[in-house]
C-alpha cells in the first residue's frame, strides 16, 4: 500500500508551515483527506468522514489567514474521538445504538477546538462506549494497529492512536477512563495525554463511568501536546466537576531543565505481570531521563495492585446508570414494532448494546443491588481512597511517578477476546491515575520485535505543564515518536 | 378491639424557582408539551446537570422555618429505575444526605390543643415528566416540560394519628411554603402533592403494624377520604383473619377507595449511589445565616403576635394566619381602622370570607378591598350605623364597589343618635301600642322586645340600639 506523503511530521511543524504560507489549509486537508481515504480500508480508524465540511472549514481558516485573523492553530487538521458530540455530525460512540445518532450540539472540547481554528477531518473509531482495550468491541468492526495490521492498535481510543501513528491524522481527541488514551498510544507508538480529571470539560462527552472520564489527546509528540491542549482545557460552567483554575501555556515551560526533578519508580510497576523486553526499554529511558539532570527513586504503591478489581467495581456500577438513558425511547436504535414498554426496552437495548457493554451494565448493576452495595461499591470506594494516598504519600517524595504504560506490545487481533480478565489485566498500570484523579501521559520509548512501547509517566494534580516538559526533553533526546510505520510512511 | 391509626406523610412541594434544578429550562406550567425541555431534560447522551442555586436556598429556607438542621454536607444520589417520562433511566434526587433534618411542626386540634409532629428529613429531588394516554390512538405520549422541575420532599415522622391530624399537618406545610415563597401551592396543577404511608395498630400496642402506601394524593379532601377508606380497610381485614401486606396503592377519587399497584416483592431495587456527575452541597454558616436572616415572619409567630397585640383568642390567629394574604389583609383593615382588632377580625372571618367563598375568590381578589372593609368597620365602631345596617352596606361595597360613606349617604342609613328623635319615636310606639304597654305595665316584661322592634321600625332600623334600650327602659317605666 502506497499513501499519499503526509505534509509534516508533527502539529508544531504545521503551525510553522501555516504561518511561513509553505501550504494552505485546503491544501493540508486536502492531503490528510486522502491518506485517510487510502488507509481506512487497512485501519478501519475513521466512523465518519467529513471531507466537505472539513474543506470549507479549512478555506474559512485560509481566509482568516488571509485577514491576519486566527491563531497559531488556525487552519490544523485534525480528528475527534467518537465519543465527542458534534454538532450536525454522526456521533456513534462505537455502538450500534447510537449508529443513528446526529448530535444537536457540541462538546465543549470540540467547540473549544474550533474556536482556536482546528479544522475536524472526521470521528474516529473507538471500543464501544469506551469500554474495551482492543478496538476490538466497535460496532464498526476493529482498529489495526498500523505497525502491524493484524494486531490490535489498544483501546478504547484505538481509532486515535492507530490514525495519528499512520500519520492519516496529525493529532486526535480522545478520553480515558482506565487507560484508553495511554494504552493504545503505548501499543501504536504515539504520545497520549490524559490531563487531571476536571481539567477537560466533559459536556458532550458521553459517559462511561463519570467520575473517571478525562479527555485528552493523543499526538506525534509532546510539542503537539502542549499546543493542543490549552484550547480544550478549563473550567466549564456547564460541567460542576471541571475545576475552575487558570490553564497555563503549556508551551511556555516545555523546554526547562530537569536539573533537580525527582523521578519516582514505581515498585509495583515492574511486577512479574511486565514483559522483560518492555521492562527493558523502560530501563534506557529512564537512563536518558538521568541524563538530562533528573534524578530517580523508588517509591511504593502498596495498594496500587487493587486498582484493577476497584475499578471494575466502580466503572461498571456508573456505566450502569449513566446507560440507562439508551432506552429507545428518544433517540438512538429502537426495536422494531415492540409490543409494549418492556419489549420496547428488552429489545431495544438487548439488540443495541454489544457483548462487553452488556456484561458491564450487569457487572455495574449487581454491585449498586440492594444487599451488595456495601460488600462492593461501597468497599471499592474505600480502597480508591487508599490508592490517592498511596499517590499523595509518593508525590511527597517525587515530581512525577515513571513506569511502563502496559504489560505487553500490542497483542493479535481475537487473542483475547474470550477471556475478559485478562483483556482486563491490560490496563493495570493505567487504572491507578484515573482512580486517582491524577495526569498520566505515554510516550514511545523503544521497540520489541517491531512494536512499539509505552513509557508512562504519573504527575500530581493540574501538573500538565511539568510532564509535558519532562515528556518533551526525553523526546528531545530520542526520536522513538518521530518513527512511522513502514506501510504508511 | 379498639385500633389506633399510625400515619406518616411524605409531601412533594414543586420549588417556586423560574428555571430546573439542573437546567436553565423555564418551570411554567401548562406549556406545550415537550417546549420547556431542553437537551439536559431530554437526558441527551454527553450532557450534565449543573445544579440551582435558588434551589438549594428555597430548601434552606424551608429547613430554617422548621428548626431543621441544616447539612452542612449533603449529596445528590442517583434513584435508577426505568420509565419513559424519565429521560435519564435515573432520577437525582438525595438519599443518605439530604439537605434538610429533624425539624418540627405544631399543629393546632380540633379540641383546641396543640401537637408536635416530627420531619425527618427533607430533600431536593428533580420531578419526572408525564405520560400521556389519551387523544394518541394505540400509543402514548411523553411530555418532558416538567421534567426536571425542582421539588422538595418533606417526610414526616410516623406521629399523625387519624386522617384529621395529616390533614391539619398538610396544610400547615402548605400555609409555609406559601409564606416562604417556595412554592405556589397549586394542587391542581400537582405543585403541592403526598404519599401517605398509612397503617394501624391495636391501642396500646408499641409496635407499629404493616403500613401500606398510597401515593399521589393531590388535594387535601382525597387525603382525608383515602386515608379513612385505608384505615377501615386494614381493620376490616385484619378482624377477618386477613393480614396487611406492604404495598404501595393508588387513591381512586371517582370510586373512592385505593387500590393495589405493587408489592413490596414487586418494588423496584432503586440501586441508589451519589451522582458523580455533581459535587456534594457544602454550606457554611454564613451562607445559612444569611438566608435566616431573611426570613419572613411564620404562621405561628404571626397568630402568637395577634393574639398577644390585637387580644384575638389562639383560633382567630390561626384562621386569620392560614395564608399570608388573609393576615396582611386583615391586619390592613386594623391599621387604617386605627385599633377595633376583634370586630376587624369578625368581619374578615365573617361576612368578607363568606362573600369570598360564595364568589370563590380568593382574598387576593376581593370585591372588597382592606382599605374599603376598614372603611366600613369604621363606620360602626363610630356608631355611625348599626352592625346590622352594616351588613346591608357590606353586601352592597360588594356589588358596586363602592365606598362605606357612599352607600351611608346614598341610603340614608346614617345611625339615628339624637335622644329627643329617639325619644319622640318611642312616644308614638307607646301612644298607638295602648294595650301592649298596659300588659308591660302589669308585668309582661317580654314585650320590652316588641317595642325595640316598633320603635326601630319607625326609624328604619337606624335608631342606636344602645340608646334606645335606655331610653325605651325609662320611657315605659312611666
Amino acid at each position: 500500500m502506497s499513501l499519499p506523503a503526509a505534509p509534516a511530521a508533527t502539529v508544531a511543524e504545521l503551525v510553522r508551515g501555516l504561518a511561513a504560507k509553505r501550504y494552505s489549509s485546503v491544501e493540508l486537508t486536502r492531503a490528510y483527506l486522502d491518506r485517510v481515504a487510502a488507509a481506512q480500508p487497512e485501519l478501519n480508524a475513521f466512523i465518519t468522514v467529513t471531507g466537505e465540511a472539513a474543506l470549507a472549514a479549512a478555506a474559512r481558516a485560509d481566509e482568516a489567514r488571509a485577514a491576519g485573523r486566527g491563531g497559531p492553530l488556525t487552519g490544523v487538521p485534525l480528528a475527534h474521538k467518537d465519543i465527542f458530540c458534534t454538532e450536525g455530525v454522526l456521533t456513534t460512540c462505537g455502538s450500534k445504538m447510537l449508529a443513528n445518532f446526529v448530535s444537536p450540539y457540541d462538546a465543549t472540547v470540540v467547540a473549544g477546538l474550533r474556536q482556536a481554528g482546528t479544522v475536524m477531518l472526521g470521528k474516529l473509531n473507538m471500543d464501544e462506549f469506551a469500554m474495551g482495550s482492543s478496538n476490538e468491541t466497535s460496532y464498526f468492526g476493529p482498529v489495526r494497529n498500523p505497525w502491524d495490521t493484524a494486531r490490535v492498535p489498544g483501546g478504547s481510543s484505538g481509532g486515535s492512536a492507530a490514525a495519528v501513528a499512520a500519520r492519516i491524522a496529525p493529532a486526535a481527541t480522545a478520553t480515558d477512563t482506565g487507560g484508553s488514551i495511554r494504552q493504545p498510544a503505548a501499543l501504536c507508538g504515539v504520545t497520549g495525554i490524559k490531563p487531571t480529571y476536571g481539567r477537560v470539560s466533559r459536556y458532550g462527552m458521553i459517559a462511561f463511568a463519570s467520575s473517571l472520564d478525562q479527555g485528552g489527546l493523543i499526538t506525534v509528540s509532546a510539542e503537539d501536546a502542549a499546543l493542543l491542549l490549552g484550547p480544550m482545557s478549563g473550567f466549564d460552567p456547564r460541567d460542576s466537576t471541571s475545576v475552575d483554575s487558570p490553564v497555563p501555556d503549556y508551551t511556555a515551560t516545555l523546554a526547562d531543565s530537569l536539573d533537580g526533578l525527582t523521578i519516582g519508580l514505581v515498585k509495583e510497576f515492574f511486577d512479574d505481570g511486565l514483559d522483560a523486553e518492555c521492562g527493558a526499554r523502560i530501563r534506557e529511558a529512564i537512563a536518558v531521563l538521568e541524563k538530562q539532570g533528573a534524578r530517580v527513586r523508588e517509591v511504593s504503591c502498596p495498594n496500587l495492585p487493587l486498582s484493577v478489581p476497584t475499578y471494575y467495581v466502580v466503572a461498571p456500577a456508573e456505566c450502569s446508570s449513566n446507560l440507562a438513558r439508551f432506552d429507545g425511547v428518544r433517540f438512538g436504535h429502537r426495536c422494531e414494532s415492540p409490543k409494549n414498554l418492556t419489549d420496547l426496552y428488552s429489545r431495544s437495548r438487548g439488540e443495541g448494546f454489544g457483548a462487553e457493554v452488556k456484561r458491564r451494565i450487569m457487572t455495574g448493576t449487581y454491585v449498586l443491588s440492594a444487599g451488595y452495595y456495601d460488600a462492593y461499591y461501597l468497599k471499592a470506594q474505600r480502597v480508591r481512597q487508599l490508592i490517592s494516598a498511596d499517590f499523595a504519600r509518593a508525590f511527597g517524595e517525587c515530581d512525577l511517578l515513571l513506569g511502563p504504560t502496559s504489560p505487553t506490545p500490542a497483542f493479535r487481533i481475537g487473542d483475547k477476546c474470550d477471556d475478559p480478565i485478562t483483556m482486563y489485566l491490560n490496563d493495570i498500570y493505567t487504572i491507578g491515575a484515573n482512580l486517582a484523579g491524577l495526569p498520566g501521559m505515554s510516550l514511545p520509548c523503544g521497540f520489541v520485535g517491531g512494536l512499539p512501547v509505552g513509557l508512562q509517566l504519573i504527575g500530581p494534580h493540574f501538573s500538565e505543564a511539568r510532564m509535558l516538559n519532562a515528556a518533551h526533553r526525553y523526546q528531545m533526546e530520542t526520536d522513538w515518536h518521530l518513527r512511522v510505520p513502514a506501510a504508511f510512511a | 378491639m379498639e385500633w389506633e391509626t399510625v400515619i406518616g406523610l411524605e409531601i412533594h412541594a414543586q420549588l417556586a424557582t423560574r428555571s430546573k434544578i439542573f437546567s436553565g429550562s423555564a418551570t411554567a406550567y401548562g406549556a406545550e408539551p415537550n417546549t420547556q425541555a431542553n437537551l439536559v431534560d431530554l437526558g441527551y447522551p454527553g450532557v450534565l446537570p449543573v445544579l440551582n442555586g435558588e434551589a438549594v436556598r428555597m430548601a434552606v429556607r424551608f429547613g430554617l422555618a422548621i428548626g431543621a438542621r441544616i447539612a452542612p454536607h449533603s449529596v445528590f444520589a442517583r434513584k435508577n429505575y426505568f420509565y419513559p417520562d424519565l429521560p435519564k433511566g435515573y432520577q437525582i434526587s438525595q438519599y443518605e444526605l439530604p439537605i434538610v433534618a429533624e425539624g418540627t411542626l405544631d399543629i393546632l386540634l380540633d379540641d383546641g390543643s396543640r401537637k408536635r409532629v416530627g420531619i425527618t428529613r427533607a430533600h431536593l429531588e428533580e420531578d419526572a415528566g408525564k405520560s400521556m394516554h389519551e387523544g394518541l390512538p394505540g400509543a402514548s405520549g411523553i411530555d418532558l416540560n416538567r421534567a426536571g422541575t425542582p421539588l422538595i420532599e418533606i417526610v414526616s415522622e410516623p406521629d399523625l394519628r387519624s386522617a384529621k391530624e395529616a390533614v391539619a399537618y398538610m396544610k400547615k406545610i402548605h400555609t409555609l411554603v406559601r409564606y416562604l415563597d417556595i412554592c405556589d401551592g397549586n394542587m391542581q396543577e400537582g405543585s403541592f402533592r403526598c404519599d401517605a404511608n398509612v397503617s394501624v395498630r391495636p391501642k396500646g400496642q408499641e409496635k407499629f403494624g404493616t403500613r401500606a402506601e398510597i401515593k399521589n394524593l393531590n388535594s387535601f379532601r382525597f387525603v382525608e377520604k383515602a386515608i379513612n377508606y385505608e384505615i377501615e380497610r386494614q381493620i376490616e381485614l385484619i378482624e377477618s383473619g386477613g393480614k396487611v401486606v406492604q404495598e404501595t396503592r393508588l387513591y381512586d377519587p371517582d370510586k373512592g377507595e385505593t387500590r393495589s399497584m405493587r408489592s413490596k416483592e414487586e418494588a423496584n431495587d432503586y440501586r441508589y449511589f451519589p451522582d458523580p456527575d455533581l459535587l456534594p452541597v457544602v454550606l457554611d454558616a454564613a451562607f445559612i445565616e444569611g438566608i435566616r436572616a431573611l426570613l419572613p415572619e411564620l404562621p405561628d409567630e404571626k397568630a402568637a403576635r395577634f393574639v398577644r397585640e390585637h387580644g384575638l383568642s389562639e383560633y382567630d390567629a390561626g384562621v386569620l394566619t392560614a395564608s399570608r394574604e388573609l393576615a396582611a389583609y386583615y391586619e390592613a383593615v386594623v391599621r387604617q381602622v386605627g385599633g377595633e382588632a376583634k370586630l376587624c377580625a369578625n368581619w374578615v372571618m365573617g361576612d368578607l370570607a363568606a362573600f369570598l367563598n360564595k364568589d370563590g375568590l380568593e382574598i387576593t381578589a376581593s370585591r372588597v378591598d382592606a382599605a374599603g372593609l376598614a372603611g366600613l368597620v369604621g363606620r360602626i365602631a363610630d356608631a355611625t350605623i348599626s352592625g346590622k345596617i352594616a351588613k346591608d352596606v357590606f353586601e352592597a361595597m360588594w356589588a358596586s364597589g363602592q365606598s362605606a360613606d357612599a352607600i351611608i349617604e346614598q341610603k340614608g342609613l346614617r345611625q339615628i343618635t339624637d335622644t329627643g328623635a329617639i325619644e319622640k319615636a318611642i312616644e308614638e310606639v307607646m301612644a298607638s301600642n295602648p294595650g301592649q304597654l298596659a300588659d308591660y305595665r302589669s308585668g309582661k316584661d317580654k314585650l320590652f322586645g316588641f317595642f325595640v322592634g316598633q320603635v326601630m321600625k319607625a326609624t328604619g332600623g337606624k335608631a342606636n340600639p344602645a340608646q334606645l334600650n335606655e331610653l325605651l327602659k325609662k320611657k315605659l317605666a312611666g
